[in-house]
């Protein structure tokens, strides 16, 4: 189970995280929706500990940090909580020095220590469930977006996450391109993957979620299943944001 | 055979030796020590405590501010003074590598800085510590950077090493002296002198070309050196 409780986080004087609890259903995928600057990303972090909350406590399983302002952080605690958890960003970050296979070997290799040809051969396994075995041994530079993010997606789910982060997956990509990275995550919602996933796309939000969070200057304005909070929502605030979703947008908007 | 022709070849065995012995060695220990002082200086600067980071700003601005010769005459007639004798090439070598570590310490510090910090964090988010995003991740990436930049440092270093000539050292410029001292030829040794340095300086930018060439393996995503 993964859970947030009471997640404060500032940047200097700006407020993003006010208190945030929520917790993610093992074997769903749980979406983030919310203007932009509503702190959606920053959440997203918190889970993984990219950023350390002020206050408030993370839980992953029997794993569980809790943070207060004037509490030290033990390392350890962090490193051991954030490898529970595998994430994708919007602009898929593969480390462009290694080819895809290496990009999905190499925290199998480094962090966990397999040998090389067990890690291979989960690399290829992951590289053919996410259609990129053909491009094995080709360089990030020479992929198209939809790719390159399809390789960071077998990336993350090389040491076999609990929760699969997404911060808006497919935000960076043309609508064309998206349509395969949502493909190969609506593929793992089926099979069983927890994700939670920080995005824009209301299709992608709305294929393969269950449940969804909205949020809005750093609140939780309203969450539930996904059928309720898109098909009838509760809040005035999240009919109009659900409404401007659905709305014609101008591109990359 | 013309009379300089023949007094080149008869000189060039021990500026070649001078060379060998000298020049090389001591160019190829103060560039490797001197790339692992900048590294640290680097560290330091980007991640260290404020103090520690204070003094490498103070040690660069030393170093850079002040000419190498001055700097090798300190350490080898300087400080005698206060009980630091040093022989002239272990001289010569902390002259050199305090240099190399002053301003490859600002081209690392450059190149580390360049790698994105989504590629950290990327790093992070598959489990690594700071060492391993360090060296599996960062330092593959800014070491394709710096290639041309700490080239540009070690050819001038290698050129440089004419200045230990003024502490005693017996390397390729002073050998030079040394049979100017005997011949009066002053023309025909110093051109053969430069010539030695020429032919050395060159063989080491086509090498540069080559590392270049095999970092840029890649895909060239950074158009830069590819």
């Amino acid at each position: 189970m993964i859970g947030l409780e009471d997640i404060h986080k500032s940047f200097e004087d700006l407020e993003v995280l006010k208190g945030i609890s929520l917790s993610v259903r093992e074997g769903g995928v749980t979406a983030l929706i919310g203007p932009s600057g509503s702190g959606k990303s920053t959440l997203l972090r918190c889970v993984n500990l990219l950023e350390l909350p002020q206050s408030g406590r993370v839980r992953i399983d029997e794993a569980s940090i809790a943070f207060t302002p004037a509490g030290k952080v033990d390392r350890r605690a962090v490193l051991a909580l954030r490898r529970k958890t595998g994430m994708i960003f919007q602009n898929f970050q593969l480390f462009p020095h290694l080819t895809a296979l290496e990009n999905v070997t190499e925290a199998l290799l480094t962090v966990l220590g397999w040998p090389r040809d067990r890690a291979e051969a989960r690399a290829r396994d992951l590289l053919e469930k996410v259609g990129m075995a053909a491009k094995a041994d080709a360089w990030p530079a020479n992929l198209s977006g939809g790719q390159q993010q399809r390789v960071a997606i077998a990336r993350a789910l090389a040491p076999s996450p609990k929760v699969l982060l997404c911060d808006e997956p497919t935000s960076a990509l043309d609508p064309e391109l998206a349509i395969e990275v949502v493909e190969v995550l609506a593929q793992l919602a089926r099979e069983g993957t927890t994700m939670l996933m920080a995005t824009h796309d209301l299709r992608l939000a709305a294929t393969i979620a269950q449940d969804v969070v909205f949020l809005d200057r750093g609140e939780i304005v309203e969450a539930g299943p996904a059928r309720q909070v898109f098909g009838a929502p509760a809040r005035d605030r999240t009919k109009r944001f659900v409404a401007s979703l659905t709305a014609p947008q101008p591109q990359g908007g | 055979m013309p009379a300089w022709l023949s007094l080149m070849i008869e000189s060039l065995p021990a500026l070649l030796w001078a060379c060998i012995l000298f020049t090389v060695p001591l160019t190829f220990l103060s560039f490797v020590f001197g790339i692992g002082v900048g590294f640290l200086a680097a560290l330091a600067r980007l991640f260290g405590p404020a103090p520690l980071a204070a003094f490498v700003r103070f040690y660069v601005w030393i170093i850079r501010g002040t000419p190498l010769l001055v700097q090798l005459f300190l350490i080898f007639y300087g400080l005698p003074s206060v009980g630091i004798v040093l022989d002239a090439f272990p001289a010569a070598l902390i002259g050199f590598t305090l240099n190399v570590g002053a301003y490859s310490s600002e081209i690392i510090r450059a190149v580390l800085a360049s790698v994105p910090r989504g590629q950290w964090e990327a790093a992070y988010s598959t489990g690594m510590t700071w060492a391993q995003a360090m060296r599996r991740i960062v330092l593959p990436q800014a070491s394709r950077i710096a290639v041309p930049p700490l080239s540009n440092t070690f050819i001038s270093l290698v050129k440089d090493t004419s200045l230990a000539a003024a502490i005693t050292v017996p390397e390729l410029f002073r050998a030079g002296q040394r049979i100017v001292a005997t011949t009066y030829e002053p023309l025909v040794l110093y051109i053969e002198v430069a010539l030695v340095y020429l032919v050395v300086s060159s063989v080491l930018s086509s090498l540069q070309a080559r590392v270049e060439k095999r970092l840029s393996r890649y895909g060239g995503y950074l158009g830069a050196a590819s």
